[in-house]
């Protein structure tokens, strides 16, 4: 027996390969996370108010900007979440808070992300002083209250969301970079990085096409958990005053505009909704968050 | 523990497996890794179970000590224990038996030692768990760390582990393996990880405990010859069934199956070389896991195999007292054809030629936490075009920063290397595409090697533009002539590298070496990674392409056999200094430098005896604080005197072509190395 039959003899019981097997690796990573009940439930959740920032006022049963005698009603029949101060439906208002928060967040974690995964990549990649530099300003930009520069930044800029995205954006692109460098560090101590030196790819080569679809998945994961934090800050910065202005019926707008009335008397329905809606969203994007992290990290 | 010899001796047998099936359910499916397996540990015997990465070994090890993964079950069959039914017991009791019964030693000592809590008190925790008083614990964790020849246990006991080195950390978990006196020992390829030195040092402390305390263990390696060393009787596991038993000497001598027949003949040994032929290999890969196998677990791979194997399932045969072989033709096992072909024209080397690659007095300094390491120290060679250099040393010898400064991926702090006679630029930034397509490199981990996201195609088109100029068409014949050469099917083109066995990735990282037909390849440790049987496969195709192409190597390995089979000269470091080089042979045979008698007497060999093993005292000095003198002196049996912590001795040449760094001369060398005919295979 010579050693070609041999060897190609060895070829055989791998048979099954077919020429889309990365398009099955890809089916099975989806079909993991169908299975996932954490990401599901998440999905559903803000799939939700995604549904309802889109519909807008269209489908809400009364027009949320609509001022009615009826003011400050307890939850009944026809106002089930009951009406505010100016006598407008809870409830349609609730429904329709969704859009400014989930334009804003998550443009703001765009611009993060891909900010935070260029200095990530750079960082992570050449080391040296490059690297000790950028990740000093990262960590100096990370040890300062959010709030703090937010409002200080704001305040100088003005208010719009624009300036609230780029705001925001900026400041998570150092958690972004700081996550992303770590990952890119331990891409860097594989062989193929150095393969690909000793054929003379050049720096954003490697960066681009050999490290970052390595990394794809920590970077949506980070993304994810970062979009959190990102309606967070966006919730309390309106609630400021530094996003949207009244009379919009976004959420932390009509807790800012309501919450003294909880001292004045009993008139919770005002408050208590609009926060039941960011806590729900926010636990929605961490489910989905949970979900992403258990299949990268197989 | 107050029972003598003579008890255990009419004791129940350490271990049983009788009958026994573990299957693993993946995605609602019930895959049956273990097949029926039976065998026994008698009292105070070192039984061996030996096989290739996914037979079954470890599994068979995690069922014993009912430690399966979720996923997995026992089926059927029984296990017991020193005569208890392991699978029936409670939570309590199998919590008793773990701490009293069996005791597991696995392949990563670092990873089995907790690092944030002192070794001593993790040794004494072993003891507090039986009810010692926290002092008397202390003193029982000395005496176990004394036990396992720690010279100095009260520094080690107040270190952390990761203070320790990878042998120091080994022998701590088996003094906390012993702590308990236990019926079975549980031995998991418990030195993989660890220098050919400090490996025979532990095997050595483990057969001496062995037979001190007449342990009962259940030795687990993929290294026959290590199992040589240290078992009374070995089985061969072949896709969860085990295919032979026999004492282990019989078994090497007269194996009757032919996967053992297969295993034993693609080691490298007995001094055999590239131009004595080809190396065995057994053709094919290992079933999948859990795969439906009616007849013969071998017949795939079985030259021998004729439809009687694939139908129906071999008895276990009966030959003579202990030898069991589960084949219907075990008498004509031993007539597997074998393939030692030398019809290679291995490319003749001219050494009176300028060599192709020269590397003078290079040096490399690292710099740690304001320590200077010389990594390495003068080191000067050179490689003539179609010859083989194999470069051999302990980990931290220096051997991969030098291959890495020939490449040009770490920059040396002194020294030059020239290639045809020009002088190379230090890094590959000031090197050439020419330059570049000259050398390149076969890394040792292939999943590490190639980009997982990227398909072979891409992998493979990308290297050939980049080295050499092709694309298009034009680039895909030359891939495909590339990865025919390399006997790598065409259908591989689109798989992503996750897909392939080791054996198959390696053969994408080597076709993506030659993709510019370069000079010299570097080979760092290309088959450390592989089972015995691809390792084989993989060797041959390196010396196929060296005769096609007379491309030269530089062979970095820790097996020395594997060395000696492809390399035509060796260079030995030792703490990033040249200590000798001279052809293969002639290293191998001796007289040689007394540091390469001591690790070439340290690596268990399958055809064993011949030299009687030279102990070298004490750990691999630090490269930041090396000894005075010969570097090698702290350790060296062989040292002369004083000389040898004031004098380094020069590197010169003691015969033809061979030069040695060290103060004894070569007569006295041959004088004191006194040969022993080696057994041939």
């Amino acid at each position: 027996m010579s050693a070609m039959t041999d060897d190609a003899a060895g070829f055989e019981p791998d048979a099954g390969l077919v020429p889309s097997e990365a398009k099955i690796a890809r089916r099975e990573m989806v079909g993991q996370l169908l299975r996932s009940k954490t990401f599901i439930i998440g999905n559903v959740i803000v799939g939700f108010w995604v549904f309802w920032a889109l519909a807008g006022s269209s489908l809400t049963p009364h027009d949320p900007l609509e001022q009615t005698p009826a003011i400050l009603q307890a939850p009944n029949t026809t106002y089930w979440f009951g009406t505010d101060q100016f006598g407008r439906d809870i409830l349609s208002r609730v429904l329709a808070g969704a859009t400014t928060v989930l334009t804003v967040a998550p443009l703001a974690t765009l611009l993060a992300i891909v900010c935070g995964t260029a200095i990530g990549l750079i960082t992570g990649y050449f080391g040296g002083i490059a690297d000790e530099t950028i990740s000093r300003i990262v960590d100096a930009v990370l040890a300062l209250p959010l709030v703090v520069i937010a409002v200080t930044v704001l305040t100088a800029l003005g208010t719009s969301n624009m300036a609230l995205i780029v705001v925001i954006g900026l400041i998570f692109t150092s958690p972004v970079a700081r996550t992303v460098r770590a990952t890119v560090l331990g891409e860097r101590r594989l062989d193929y990085v150095q393969a690909a030196q000793l054929r003379g790819e050049r720096a954003p080569y490697i960066m681009s096409v050999e490290i970052l679809p390595n990394i794809a998945g920590p970077i949506v994961v980070e993304g994810t958990v970062r979009l959190g934090y990102a309606i967070f800050a966006v919730a309390g910065l309106t609630f400021l005053g530094f996003g949207v202005q009244p009379p919009s019926p976004d959420w932390s707008l009509q807790i800012s505009e309501n919450y003294t009335l909880l001292t004045a008397g009993t008139y919770w329905w005002t408050v208590l909704f609009a926060g039941l809606a960011i806590a729900t969203l926010v636990i929605g994007v961490n489910l989905v968050a949970d979900g992403l992290q258990q299949v990268v990290d197989q | 523990m107050t029972e003598t010899v003579a008890d255990r001796q009419h004791a129940p047998h350490a271990l049983e497996l009788e009958d026994l099936d573990v299957i693993y359910r993946v995605r609602g499916k019930d895959l049956q890794v273990i097949r029926e397996v039976t065998l026994h540990v008698k009292r105070g015997e070192a039984y061996g179970l030996v096989g290739e990465s996914g037979c079954g070994k470890s599994t068979i090890a995690l069922a014993i000590v009912n430690y399966l993964p979720r996923n997995g079950r026992v089926r059927s069959g029984g296990i017991r224990i020193d005569g208890r039914d392991a699978l029936t017991l409670s939570g309590r009791e199998l919590r008793e038996l773990r701490s009293n019964a069996v005791s597991m030693v696995y392949q990563n000592p670092g990873a089995a030692l907790n690092p944030s809590i002192r070794v001593g008190k993790q040794v004494a925790e072993v003891f507090s768990i039986r009810g010692a008083s926290d002092d008397e614990a202390s003193d029982r964790a000395r005496e176990a760390l004394v036990r396992v020849q720690i010279a100095d246990p009260a520094s080690v006991m107040g270190r952390y582990p990761h203070q320790l080195s990878g042998g120091m950390q080994q022998r701590v978990v088996i003094a906390m393996a012993l702590a308990v006196d236990p019926a079975l020992l549980i031995l998991d390829e418990p030195t993989t990880g660890l220098d050919a030195t400090v490996e025979a040092e532990v095997l050595d402390l483990v057969a001496g405990l062995q037979a001190e305390l007449h342990t009962s263990v259940l030795f687990i390696s993929h290294n026959l010859g290590i199992i040589r060393k240290m078992c009374d009787r070995v089985g061969v596991l072949y896709a969860g069934s085990l295919v032979e038993e026999a004492e282990t000497a019989e078994v090497l001598a007269d194996p009757r199956h032919p996967y053992t027949v297969g295993l034993l003949r693609c080691v490298p040994r007995g001094g055999v070389r590239k131009d004595h032929g080809r190396l065995d290999t057994i053709p094919g890969f290992m079933p999948n896991v859990g795969e439906v196998l009616p007849g013969c677990v071998f017949a795939g791979r079985c030259t021998l195999a004729v439809e009687r194997c694939r139908v129906e399932a071999p008895e276990a045969h009966q030959l003579g007292d202990s030898h069991v072989s589960r084949c219907h033709f075990h008498e004509q096992a031993s007539t597997l054809p074998r393939e030692m072909r030398a019809d290679l024209a291995l490319p003749a080397v001219d050494r009176t030629a300028e060599p192709l690659l020269r590397f003078d007095e290079l040096g490399k300094v690292f710099k740690q936490q304001g320590h200077e390491v010389h990594a390495l120290v003068g080191v000067s060679a050179a490689i003539w075009s179609g010859e083989t250099l194999g470069l051999v040393g302990e980990s931290g010898s220096g051997k991969t920063t030098l291959a890495r400064s020939l490449l040009g991926i770490v920059a040396p702090t002194s020294g030059a290397v020239t290639l045809d006679g020009r002088e190379l630029a230090a890094t590959l930034k000031g090197r050439g595409s020419d330059d570049m397509r000259a050398l390149q490199i076969v890394f040792q981990n292939p999943d590490s090697a190639l980009n997982r996201r990227h398909s072979v195609g891409k992998i493979m088109r990308r290297s050939l533009k980049k080295l050499a100029g092709l694309t298009g068409s034009a680039a895909r014949t030359r891939m495909l002539e590339l990865m025919s050469s390399v006997r790598l099917a065409e259908r591989y083109v689109s798989a992503p590298p996750g897909k392939l066995s080791g054996g198959l990735k390696q053969r994408v990282a080597i076709a993506r070496a030659f993709a510019g037909d370069p000079k010299l390849v570097v080979c760092d440790e290309p088959t450390s990674a592989l089972d015995v049987s691809v390792q084989a496969a993989i060797l041959n195709l390196l010396v196929e392409l060296q005769a096609e192409k007379r491309v030269s190597y530089l062979f970095i390995s820790h097996d020395l056999g594997v060395v000696r089979y492809i390399s035509d000269r060796i260079a030995v470091l030792y703490l990033g200094r040249l200590q000798e080089i001279g052809p293969a042979d002639v290293v191998f045979e001796g007289p040689h430098h007394p540091y390469t008698e001591a690790l070439l007497s340290a690596v268990p060999t399958i055809d064993g005896g011949g030299r009687d093993r030279i102990r070298l005292d004490g750990e691999i000095p630090s490269a930041a604080d090396p000894p005075s003198g010969c570097v090698f002196h702290t350790r060296c049996p062989r040292k002369v005197g004083p000389i040898c912590e004031e004098q380094e001795p020069p590197l010169v040449d003691v015969e033809q072509a061979h030069a040695m760094r060290c103060h004894i001369p070569l007569e006295e060398l041959r004088r004191l190395q006194v040969k022993e005919p080696e057994a041939v295979a």
